[in-house]
Formats: C-alpha cells, sequence, structure tokens
C-alpha cells in the first residue's frame, strides 16, 4: 500500500499550482521602481583585437543613461574560476583573467564588448547599433589538438600556451597501467566525441541589480541556482563588496541544468552600473543571447583502451581525453573534466587499474562547464561504449561481460580516489532486463524486419557520484569552496514550521519534498511546512543546487536542525509534563511520557516556547528555532541499468527508440512521483544528447547551431513512454535519509544505452559499423552504413 | 523589430496601393518575416495584412482545378482540400505546428520562396497558375530559386490554382531541429503526365526531377525509379545533411509518394 504522507508518498508538488497557472514569479516577473535596461553590444567575431571602440554616437542617442565598456571595469576584478586543478607536474593550471567587458580583445563570439544602458530595452539596442568597433580579426582557434600545437595562435597571449592543465590520474598508476596493457590477452580501443551541448533551460538568464543608497546596500536578482555562491564569489572576487552589504535573490527559476550554476559577466554588470547610475538595471537574455553567452555542456574527445584477460575480465582501464574549456574558465569549468569525471571511470567495475589523462584546453568559442551529470556521463559514455565494443570483439554477451566484472561487495574503494559505500548492481540489471523484455527481443526483430527496419537493443550500466561533497576531500583535491549545505528550521508558535535551506529549487520540487521529511519526523501534516529558499537575506550560507545534491545534503541538514528543534522541544515537553526529557518520546505530534498516560501536543509545546510563562528558563532558552550545517563524509552513489530498444530505417538512416526501461537505485526515496519525473526528464536529455542535440561552430568561430531551427531539442514525439523502476534500494549507509539523488541519472545512463541499440541495430542488419558520434542523427547513421 | 507602421486593407486594391509606399511589404502570416524583423535582419516600414482580405480566402473546386485565395491558412487547406485534393491536404496539415498552421498563408510561403517550403513541391507538381493583382503566372515560370520568384515589387499573390491530381502524395522527412523538409518530394500523376517536385534539397531552391517524372510516366510505381540516381550536384550541404545523403533522400522520398498516393 503506497503511503499517502510523509517520507515515500507521492504527494503532488505543491509549487506546481503556481507554475501551471503563471502565478510564479521568475526573475523577469520583478520590476523596480525605475529601473533602466542593459543592451550588450556582442562580439561578431570569434577571436579579434579591439583597435579602437567609438561609443559617442550611442551616448548622444535617445534615452541612454551610459555607455560601458571594459575600461570602466579596469579597478574591478574578473569572474574568477572556483576550483584550481593541478597538472602532472604538480604545476597549478593556467588561469586567464575574465573580464566583466571585453578588455583590449574578444576571444569568442558573444564576448561582450560594450553594456547600453538605457530608458528602456528598445532605446539600448537602437543605440548599441550607433557603437563603432574596429576589431581586427585573428586567426580563430577551433579545433582542439590543433591548438595545442606551439605555431597555435593563442587565445590567451599572457599564457604560455593554449593549453589549461595537462591533468593525470591516479599518476602513480600510469606506470603499472601501461604494464598491464603490455600483458593483456585483449584490448579493445575506441575513440569518441561527447559532443558539446547548450544547456537551453526554459528560461533564459536574467538580472537586476539594485542599489540603496539610504544603506549602501546592493542587491542582484537572478536566476541562479545558488544564489549565496554568487554572493561570494561576484561580492568577494569581482566588485569588492561585502557580503553584509550585498544580497543575492533568486526566485522561481525556470530550470537549470548546471547553466544556472555559474556566476556570470552580466550579474556582476548589473549590480556595478546599478550602483553607478544609481538606478536598477535590468538584463533578459534573448534565446539568440543564450546560445552565445550560458556556459555549454560536454564538448570531450577521448580516446579509451580497455585491457582484458581471456575470460573477459578487466585488468586495465586508459584514457585520454581534451577537454574544451572554451575562451573563458567559467567557475566550475576545470572540476568537470577531472574530479567529476575521473573519479567515475571504475563505473561499476572492478579495473584495478585506472589511468586518466585530461588535457583542458583553450578555444575561441563560449566557456564550458556543468551540465546535467557534469563530467559523469562522459565517464559513462566511454566506459560503457567500450565495454559493449570489447564484449563484441570478444565474443561475449554484452550483459554478461559486465556481469562478470560487477562489483559485488561493499564498501568497494575503486583505484580512482573514492569507496562507493552500497549498490546491488546485477539488481537494477535484472530489472531493467524484466521491465524492457530482454527475451522477447527476437520476436519484436522480426517484426520491425517485415517492416524493413531492422531492431537493435543496447544496455548500459551506470554509476554517480553525487551529493558533493566532503568539504575536505574537494579541498584537497582544489575546490576554493565548501561543499556543505545549510538549513534553519523555524517553529511558530502555533506549531506550523518554516525551514529555510540553502538548497535552491529550479524545478526539482523541494517546497513538497522536504515537508515530507519534517512531517515524518514530526507527526504532522506537510501542509503545516513551509519551504524558503533563494535569498541570502533569510537564508543561511548555503552553496544551492547541482550534483543531484538538494536531498542528500541539503535534506540532511534540515534533518539535522530539526532534530536540533526536537531535542529541545522534547526539553520543554518534560517540563510541562514533570517527566525526565530522555522519557519523552515524540510520535504523531504527540509528545508522551514512555511508561505514562501522559502527554501533550506539539502545538502546545511550540506555544509554550514562545509564551514561556510555565518553562524552564534557567535551562533553555525561549523560541524554538534552530540552525545546521551538514557536511558529507563521502558523496552518494547512485547506480542502475538502462535498456534501450530502436529501430533503424536502412534507407534514411532514422533512428526511432521503441522502448527504453530505465532502474534505478537512489537508496531511500522520499517522494517517488517526484522521482520519476526527474528521471523522465533526465532520460529525455540524455536521449537528446544522443539522437538530436549538437553545438556545432564553423572553422571560423561561428556557431552554426544558434537557434532552434538548427539547434534539435527533443520533442515528446521523439521518446518512447518510458518504463521507470527504482524499487532497488540500497541506501546510503552515512546520511540521515539513506537517500543518493535522482538528478541527473537519466543524462547519465542513457546516451551509451541507446548508441549501443544503434550500433547493435547496425551490426544485426549486417554493418560493420563499431561506433558512430552523436547525435546519431539521420545523416549520420546512414553516412555511417555507407 | 524596428518600427514599422501596420495597414490593414479590406480589398486587394487597397492592398495594392498601401504596397506602393516606400519599403511597404506584405504580410501573410508572417511566419517567417515576423521572426526575421525580430532579429533585425529585415526592416520594413511598411507592412501591409492579407489578413482581413476576405477576397484572398477560402478554398473552392471547379472541374479539375482547385483555387485556394492567397491569404487562406495551412490549417484551413488542410481541412478544405481533403476530400479533393488529399495530397494537398496531407501536405497543409504538417507545416509546423497548430500555431503555424493558424497563421501562416500559402501566398506568404509561395512568394517567400524558402528553399525548405512545403507548397512550392506541390504547386510545381500539381501544375498549375499563380494569380497575382497584375497577372496570371504559370506554376513552372514562377520559382526562380532560392528566396526568389517571378514576383514584382508591390506584387500581391490573390489566388493559388491547382491542377488536381488523379493521384497524388507528399513525404517530407524532416530535419532534425526545425522540421522544415531536409527533402519533401510531392508527386503528382495527372492523366497525361506524373509531376515531381522536390523541395528541401537543391542549392536553387524547388525543382522537378524529370528523369522520375519520364520513368513514373510509363510505370507509376516505386521501382520505375529503382534505376535511378540523383546527382548530388548543387544538392545543399549542412549541419544536417551532405549533398550526398539529400540525393539520396529525394529518391527515398519519392518511392515512398509513389507508393502512397491516392
Amino acid at each position: 500500500m503506497p503511503k499517502d504522507h510523509g517520507i515515500g508518498a507521492s504527494s503532488k508538488r505543491r509549487e506546481d499550482v503556481r507554475f501551471l497557472t503563471g502565478k510564479g514569479r521568475y526573475t523577469d516577473d520583478i520590476n523596480i521602481r525605475g529601473q533602466a535596461y542593459v543592451h550588450f553590444l556582442r562580439s561578431d567575431v570569434a577571436h579579434g583585437k579591439i583597435n579602437g571602440l567609438d561609443t559617442s554616437a550611442a551616448e548622444s542617442a535617445p534615452g541612454v543613461l551610459r555607455v560601458f565598456t571594459g575600461a570602466d571595469f579596469e579597478g574591478v576584478g574578473g569572474l574568477p574560476c572556483g576550483w584550481q586543478v593541478t597538472d602532472r607536474e604538480g604545476n597549478p593550471m593556467q588561469e586567464p583573467a575574465h573580464p566583466v567587458l571585453a578588455q583590449g580583445k574578444v576571444r569568442h563570439v558573444g564576448d561582450p564588448i560594450a553594456a547600453v544602458v538605457a530608458e528602456t530595452y528598445e532605446q539600448a539596442r537602437d543605440a548599441a547599433e550607433q557603437i563603432t568597433v574596429d576589431i581586427e580579426e585573428l586567426p580563430a582557434v577551433m579545433d582542439m589538438k590543433a591548438a595545442l600545437k606551439p605555431d597555435a595562435p593563442k587565445v590567451h597571449e599572457d599564457l604560455t600556451s593554449n593549453l589549461c592543465y595537462d591533468w593525470g590520474f591516479v599518476e602513480e598508476n600510469r606506470e603499472a597501467t601501461n604494464a598491464a596493457f603490455e600483458k593483456a590477452h585483449h584490448v579493445t580501443t575506441l575513440e569518441l566525441v561527447n559532443q558539446r551541448l547548450v544547456a537551453n533551460p526554459m528560461e533564459p538568464r536574467v538580472a537586476i541589480g539594485d542599489y540603496a543608497a539610504h544603506s549602501d546596500e546592493s542587491t542582484l536578482y537572478t536566476t541562479s541556482q545558488n544564489p549565496h555562491v554568487i554572493r561570494l564569489l561576484m561580492g568577494a572576487f569581482v566588485l569588492g563588496i561585502p557580503e553584509h552589504k550585498l544580497r543575492v535573490v533568486a526566485p522561481d527559476v525556470g530550470g537549470g541544468f548546471g547553466s544556472k550554476i555559474f556566476h556570470y559577466a552580466e550579474e556582476a554588470f548589473c549590480t556595478f552600473a546599478a550602483k553607478a547610475l544609481k538606478r536598477p538595471v535590468k538584463w533578459v537574455s534573448s534565446r539568440s543571447e543564450a546560445f552565445l553567452s550560458d556556459a555549454q555542456g560536454r564538448d570531450h574527445v577521448t580516446r579509451i583502451e580497455l585491457a582484458l584477460d581471456a575470460e573477459g575480465h578487466f585488468q586495465a582501464l586508459r584514457t585520454e581525453t581534451y577537454a574544451n574549456m572554451g575562451a573563458y574558465l567559467s567557475t566550475f569549468s576545470t572540476s568537470v573534466p577531472t574530479w567529476l569525471h575521473g573519479t567515475l571511470m571504475a563505473g561499476n567495475y572492478r579495473t584495478p587499474l585506472i589511468y586518466v589523462n585530461v588535457k583542458a584546453v583553450f578555444t575561441n568559442t563560449v566557456p564550458v562547464d556543468a551540465y546535467r551529470g557534469a563530467g559523469r556521463p562522459e565517464a559513462t559514455f566511454q566506459l560503457e561504449r567500450v565495454i559493449d565494443k570489447a564484449a563484441r570483439e570478444m565474443g561475449i554477451d554484452p550483459v554478461e561481460l559486465r556481469r562478470r566484472n560487477f562489483v559485488t561487495e561493499f564498501p568497494y574503494a575503486t583505484p580512482v580516489a573514492v569507496e562507493y559505500d552500497t549498490g546491488d548492481y546485477n539488481a537494477t540489471l535484472d530489472r531493467a532486463l524484466e521491465m524492457a523484455d530482454w527475451d522477447g527481443f527476437e520476436a519484436r526483430a522480426a517484426e520491425s524486419a517485415k517492416k524493413g527496419l531492422w531492431r537493435g537493443r543496447g544496455i548500459n550500466s551506470y554509476i554517480e557520484a553525487c551529493g558533493i561533497a566532503p568539504s575536505q576531500l574537494v579541498g584537497q583535491l582544489g575546490a576554493r569552496a565548501g561543499l556543505y549545505e545549510s538549513a534553519t528550521v523555524r517553529v511558530n508558535a502555533t506549531g506550523g514550521l518554516v525551514v529555510m535551506t540553502g538548497s535552491h529549487s529550479h524545478g526539482q520540487g523541494h517546497e513538497t519534498a522536504f515537508p515530507q521529511v519534517i512531517a515524518d519526523m514530526i507527526g504532522i501534516d506537510e501542509s503545516q511546512v513551509e519551504i524558503v529558499h533563494g535569498d541570502t537575506a533569510n537564508t543561511p550560507m548555503g552553496m544551492g543546487t547541482y550534483g543531484s545534491r538538494s536531498i542528500a545534503v541539503g535534506g540532511s541538514a534540515m534533518v539535522r536542525a530539526a532534530e536540533k528543534v526536537i531535542a529541545k522541544a522534547k526539553k520543554i515537553a518534560a517540563h510541562l509534563m514533570e517527566a525526565a526529557p530522555e522519557d519523552v518520546e515524540l510520535k504523531d505530534g504527540q509528545f508522551s511520557v514512555a511508561g505514562t498516560d501522559k502527554s501533550i501536543a506539539w502545538g502546545d509545546v511550540t506555544l509554550a516556547a514562545y509564551v514561556p510563562h510555565n518553562y524552564p528558563l534557567d535551562e533553555i532558552e525561549p523560541g524554538l528555532e534552530e540552525t545546521a550545517f551538514y557536511d558529507p563524509s563521502n558523496f552518494t552513489y547512485p547506480a542502475g541499468a538502462y535498456v534501450c530498444e530502436v529501430e533503424v530505417d536502412p534507407e534514411t538512416g532514422k533512428v526511432r527508440v521503441d522502448r527504453f526501461a530505465a532502474a534505478d537505485d537512489f537508496g531511500n526515496v522520499v517522494n517517488p512521483m517526484i522521482v520519476e519525473g526527474q528521471v523522465h526528464g533526465g532520460l529525455a536529455q540524455g536521449i537528446g544528447q544522443a539522437l538530436l542535440e549538437g553545438c556545432t561552430y564553423d572553422e571560423t568561430g561561428q556557431l552554426l547551431s544558434a537557434s532552434y531551427m538548427d539547434y534539435a531539442m527533443p520533442r515528446a514525439d521523439d521518446l518512447p513512454s518510458f518504463q521507470v523502476d527504482h524499487s532497488c534500494q540500497t541506501p546510503c549507509t552515512h546520511n540521515p535519509l539513506g537517500v543518493k539523488g535522482c538528478g541527473e541519472a537519466g543524462a547519465i545512463g542513457s546516451p551509451p544505452a541507446l548508441v549501443n541499440a544503434v550500433v547493435d541495430a547496425l551490426q544485426r542488419g549486417g554493418k560493420d559499423v563499431t561506433h558512430i558520434d552523436m547525435p546519431l542523427s539521420p545523416a549520420r547513421v546512414w553516412a555511417a552504413m555507407q | 523589430m524596428y518600427d514599422f507602421e501596420l495597414v490593414k486593407p479590406k480589398s486587394v486594391d487597397e492592398a495594392v496601393s498601401a504596397l506602393a509606399a516606400e519599403d511597404a511589404q506584405p504580410l501573410g502570416g508572417g511566419q517567417t518575416l515576423i521572426p526575421t524583423m525580430k532579429q533585425r535582419l529585415a526592416a520594413p516600414a511598411v507592412l501591409v495584412s492579407t489578413h482581413d482580405i476576405d477576397g484572398m480566402k477560402g478554398v473552392s473546386t471547379d472541374g479539375g482545378v482547385m483555387t485556394v485565395g492567397g491569404a487562406t491558412t495551412h490549417g484551413t487547406v488542410a481541412k478544405e482540400a481533403a476530400s479533393a485534393f488529399p495530397g494537398l491536404a496531407g501536405l497543409a496539415a504538417k507545416i509546423g505546428d497548430p500555431a503555424v498552421r493558424n497563421r501562416g498563408t500559402i501566398g506568404g510561403s509561395l512568394a517567400n520562396n524558402d528553399p525548405a517550403a512545403c507548397y512550392p513541391a506541390a504547386l510545381l507538381a500539381a501544375g498549375g497558375t499563380v494569380v497575382t493583382n497584375a497577372r496570371e503566372i504559370a506554376a513552372d515560370d514562377f520559382f526562380e530559386g532560392m528566396f526568389t520568384t517571378a514576383l514584382e515589387e508591390g506584387e500581391l499573390i490573390t489566388v493559388v490554382k491547382f491542377n488536381i491530381p488523379e493521384k497524388s502524395n507528399y513525404q517530407k522527412f524532416e530535419q532534425p531541429a526545425s522540421r522544415f523538409p531536409l527533402v519533401g518530394v510531392f508527386v503528382a500523376k495527372h492523366s497525361d503526365e506524373v509531376r515531381v517536385g522536390v523541395t528541401g534539397a537543391s542549392e536553387d531552391g524547388v525543382f522537378r526531377w524529370t528523369e522520375a517524372e519520364q520513368a513514373l510516366s510509363s510505370n507509376f510505381s516505386a521501382e520505375a525509379i529503382s534505376g535511378l540516381t540523383v546527382s548530388a550536384d548543387g544538392m545543399i550541404g549542412d549541419l544536417h545533411g551532405t549533398p550526398d545523403y539529400r540525393a539520396h533522400l529525394v529518391k527515398v522520398m519519392t518511392g515512398r509518394a509513389v507508393s502512397a498516393a491516392e
């Protein structure tokens, strides 16, 4: 019998009422009296030297308040990078300056050169057309391997080359790994591209800067996944505003998928300009601007080699990856191809030796940073593709080859620095195969053949590291931030609660799921709990939402704060019932004394906390409000198995996904319906990457896929009806809820399953195709068949 | 978008005189023009909307000819042409999405002559006439290459006449992002000939595949074209398909249209 409330119940998402009826309050819904509008003049060339910039005509255009250029920001800091990676020699990465507005050079199409602030948006845009920019175009640095040649033009003149870092992991394992390859019975090699993607959240970015002269306080309203992080980065590193004079508000946010983690130039600009002009300054990204200014995702070129013994046991794994950073280092860009990627190369398997080499490269493209999964999809894709190829080469069933190498005993310390606490990879694989009717494939293939179509099937078994992260560990690895989470639980006099969380909901459903936890702990109705997030003025310092961390880290902080509240409430209840606090129990909203019939309601105790007439004031303070900071002791390790079945039209190369089964182990699940929705969304994005999406530049650095006319987003009719299951649950052992996180799984696990299925279909159709790079567009699949 | 003046005439005559203004341009459903203006890539001073000209709307059939008003929306064609000319109705029913079909017009589509528009393939294959305020232009003389037609400045498509084929079908292979045709083929079997209109494929815009027409005129079956090849010369190559791929799809889609023709 499914639960109807509390943990485990599919409570309906309370936030959806306002989202679906147009009553959400997004950043663009905020308009401040007297606000002005900014339009950014962006570079239309990928690489060039700014020899001259004439803004005089724009400055006298109607409605213009001021035109800003890079010169206005010379005394201001640049956009910082939040993670320092150390290279194979022990040296820090090369870290170029990232000015708010271009200074002397432009480095990608879309790089902001000037900003026009005017009374209306149209006036700002009109005036921007009157700015004359004299740009001496330089050769664009586009191909990563060419960028590393000694004579390549440099994206940043003050760096020694276009190489950000050359990272080896685990460097001490390199020789042993190479030696294992020398002895291997079989080596499978695969070269592949994990293509660049554009995040495309439904809501484009928006920023509004506001300055209160009477208090010298700045406020930034912004579309962010982590307002406190923006406050810290922008205040401390860019504008020099102390945190007590800076408030960052991220109200309803319409999706992020990683692209709204980072601190962007437009945020700093609006905050800076508002103070300079003593006027609120608003920027709303157009969809076209989003393609040129939102950090993009993935863009890895990889060679992976897997060494096996005669029975197919994995002996060693070796990879070399070129990771595109784009023109500047976005906030967490450097961590994605390294610590969020190399640490996952063990997958679900007992591979004793692993060596990962990553070369991060600057190019004249939009900066690249975390996108749903961030490093883990790249790891999973190459690993699950090379395993499938190895299975074919060795004549071992791909399911069997995986099972033969699964980690089955926990905890398991991988050779890539992480320790899996729990898991049951056979269980999720069994469940996925069962849901997909794996054994009924041949009959379906025969039906497809009657229609002239080739049917294929593919599997994938993935793991991810979520709930990031232990602060001390990531600090050792180069993170310039802690990765704890915080919560304040405020109980009101009449018993209702407000939870102020440092997590941020931009579609995930915190406002519904978090109260389910509190409701269970106290035994009250979920409706008595309200979640407040997204405003640095009324939530404790938090690190925000990404890496499937909200329930695992933010939820744990909330549990810790609620435990403190309950402990204090028990003391109050004990006083009121004249009992010892250790004898007091809380259940179903009632405090009782063990072994007696004494009881008192939750609401009576909370009232006593704020009306302390009969209260142990000599022992405890009035009030009932507690804050906790939770720093996890390990990552969480969601894992699962996905099965994809496709039909390929051999005449056109068109791929249709016929069925997709996803069996995930997320540990304990707070709200199954929300989890299912998260998996559906992740699958749609992963299938989008595998089948449709691709961000493409030409050799001069112009973005060819710069609108939805050419950038193919997945639509409902591109997707089958998903079969989703999360009944295999091995709870996390180190957080209080036993949860692992579910936000990214679908996007991580689906691309390799789909590509494996298409390769299988082509092989069954008699084509000797071992790999096709994503997206598997009809044209690419057809070309592979020729 | 820059400022512009919007004129909403009630008759063709009023529209034609409004179009005499400097930098005036007709506005059909605006499904191409409005996004282009929003991107500031077009800046007409005056837009002359055909939306309120009742005389330019509707579908009628007389003998073997279907007459469609230039301001008729795709949605209307999809409904009203269904019984007399199912090939055309089927084409119209799959242009864009419902919002596009409820605004976009046949006159706007033909006048714009986007190399990946659907209607030009139907007009070439059906054969027929584009009627303007000034003259009649035979279908074979109307299209002059990508985004180029025989229309003069200020000339307005008032009516489009199609010769209704005995059998016809349109097969669209969609470009994955825009879902415009990567290749679209309209096959029309007339009593005396077969005509094949191909859109989406060529750098010269819509064209007739005459070799297939000849083969199909003597044997209207997919097998009749199995021995033909389409040259990749002059085919469009872009993110979504090479010239070779487009040339290949022309043949595949033609065969499918022949098989599906009704």
